[in-house]
């Protein structure tokens, strides 16, 4: 059977707005969801360095498990799962930036100790020689090296993630893909609506991209 | 005259390789002692103890009047003793991130809170002491070799040492810029600043140097003025090393 199919730009120039209502939840759960998984990232790959083995093992087992098992089940865990847990519905955007903190959380713990442990020994040296605690040669000596060294794998993490978001659109979060589902379902234009949210993905991870080299090309001016 | 160093039969392990064996060695104020030996020594691990670098496993050890107990000693009394012990690296260990004033600032304005108005001040004076006040708003990997040693011993002298400890400081460059920094320390010698120096540059030992050390294997085997040690060495380890050395 020959294919009489012709892509229709009128239904995909159509489906647009109804799309584009999707894009402020993507973006609210990646980036919140990213923001909670900076901070938990900073915090697991911190303990992760340390030489106190019970500092240490709490951090690695949240990083295996979180990087171990698929975002799906992790979402579906947190939105159907943990309600029987606390006794209570969990709203999906909730779920949704959770999901992307915890997992997000556990492989920027990786890029902060790959980053941190990247930075000369002698860097640490020279601080601490100086006078400064370990703390402060920390924050002011290690800390700003390996942040600028971590600028490109955070910003692969972060595309990443925002694409994961897309995932989301099983427990029915409005967001792009789910938006599009809705839209396909009394347009049975599967074809252009995909094709416009691929689109809109690639016009958001570019962007980001774009920001990133910018970014790290500032950011490695000076060494 | 006031000891600055003071170590009483000093050992250090790394593992089972023993690398410090009993040493015995004071530095009074004001005094230039050199180090000499092969590689692997143990002459750096040796000045990486006064300032806690590394951390022995027995003896004594006394620094500026504070007594560093052996496996690291207590934090406060390694901030104490770091405050007064300024050290300069075979690698520069210079702050890639921060230009080459911010470099000098930093320590005053975090460990001494210097005001920034007087510790930029201080920095300024510090860059014309050591010759690359043009310098100042550059970042290091813009300077040469020499210029980053230069930068890095008035980054030791902002926080006003009355010990500088320098490791193999000329080791790490192109030998045409090997005299601009040897001339800077030799000027501190000459203010009367104690130094500890590890260095294979002989022709700066025997001239700056108010004592020379031999260690061989872990051990100071050979200790006094330059001249009886580079011209009349009583041990014949010491003997075999110079003329090892001094034979090119």
């Amino acid at each position: 059977m020959e294919s009489q199919f012709q892509f229709d730009w009128q239904a995909a120039i159509n489906s647009i707005p109804f799309l584009v209502k999707g894009i402020p939840y993507t973006l609210m759960i990646s980036f919140g969801g990213l923001a909670i998984g900076f901070a938990l990232g900073i915090f697991f790959g911190l303990l992760s360095i340390n030489k106190n083995w019970f500092l240490k093992w709490p951090a690695t087992a949240y990083i295996e498990i979180f990087r171990g098992t698929p975002i799906l089940v992790q979402v579906l865990f947190i939105f159907y799962g943990l309600p029987d847990l606390i006794g209570g519905p969990i709203d999906p955007i909730t779920a949704g930036i959770a999901a992307i903190a915890l997992n997000s959380g556990a492989y920027i713990s990786e890029v902060v100790r790959g980053g941190v442990q990247s930075i000369a020994k002698g860097q640490s040296e020279a601080g601490l020689s100086l006078g400064l605690s370990r703390t402060q040669t920390f924050w002011s000596i290690t800390w700003p090296q390996a942040f600028r060294r971590m600028i490109p794998p955070l910003g692969n993490q972060a595309i990443v993630s925002i694409k994961d978001t897309s995932l989301f659109s099983v427990i029915g979060v409005g967001e792009l893909v789910r938006q599009g589902q809705i839209y396909i379902a009394s347009t049975f234009t599967a074809f252009e609506v995909y094709f416009v949210i691929a689109i809109m993905y690639l016009a958001i991870t570019l962007s980001l991209s774009l920001i990133l080299r910018l970014v790290e090309r500032r950011g490695l001016a000076s060494v | 005259m006031t000891q600055i160093v003071q170590m009483k039969g000093m050992n250090k392990y790394f593992g089972k390789l023993h690398v410090l064996k009993d040493i015995d060695l004071s530095v009074e104020q004001g005094e230039v002692v050199v180090i000499i030996g092969a590689s692997g020594s143990g002459k750096s691990t040796l000045i990486r103890c006064v300032n806690g670098l590394e951390e022995f496993e027995s003896g004594h050890l006394e620094v500026d009047g504070q007594a560093l107990a052996p496996k690291g000693g207590n934090q406060s009394t390694l901030a104490t003793i770091r405050k007064e012990v300024g050290m300069v690296f075979q690698q520069f260990n210079l702050f890639p991130h921060l230009t080459v004033k911010k470099n000098i600032m930093l320590a005053p304005q975090k460990v001494k809170d210097t005001p920034k108005t007087v510790a930029n001040a201080n920095a300024d004076r510090l860059l014309e002491r050591v010759g690359i006040a043009s310098q100042a708003d550059k970042y290091p990997s813009h300077l040469s070799g020499g210029q980053q040693q230069r930068v890095a011993i008035a980054r030791a002298l902002a926080m006003e040492p009355r010990l500088m400890l320098f490791d193999e400081p000329t080791s790490a460059l192109d030998p045409e810029m090997i005299g601009e920094v040897l001339d800077v320390m030799r000027e501190l010698a000459k203010e009367g600043m104690t130094m500890m120096v590890v260095t294979h540059e002989m022709g700066f030992a025997r001239e700056v140097a108010d004592r020379v050390i031999y260690i061989h294997e872990g051990k100071i085997v050979e200790e006094g003025k330059p001249s009886d040690v580079f011209d009349n060495p009583q041990n014949e380890r010491t003997q075999a090393f110079l003329s090892r050395v001094l034979a090119h």
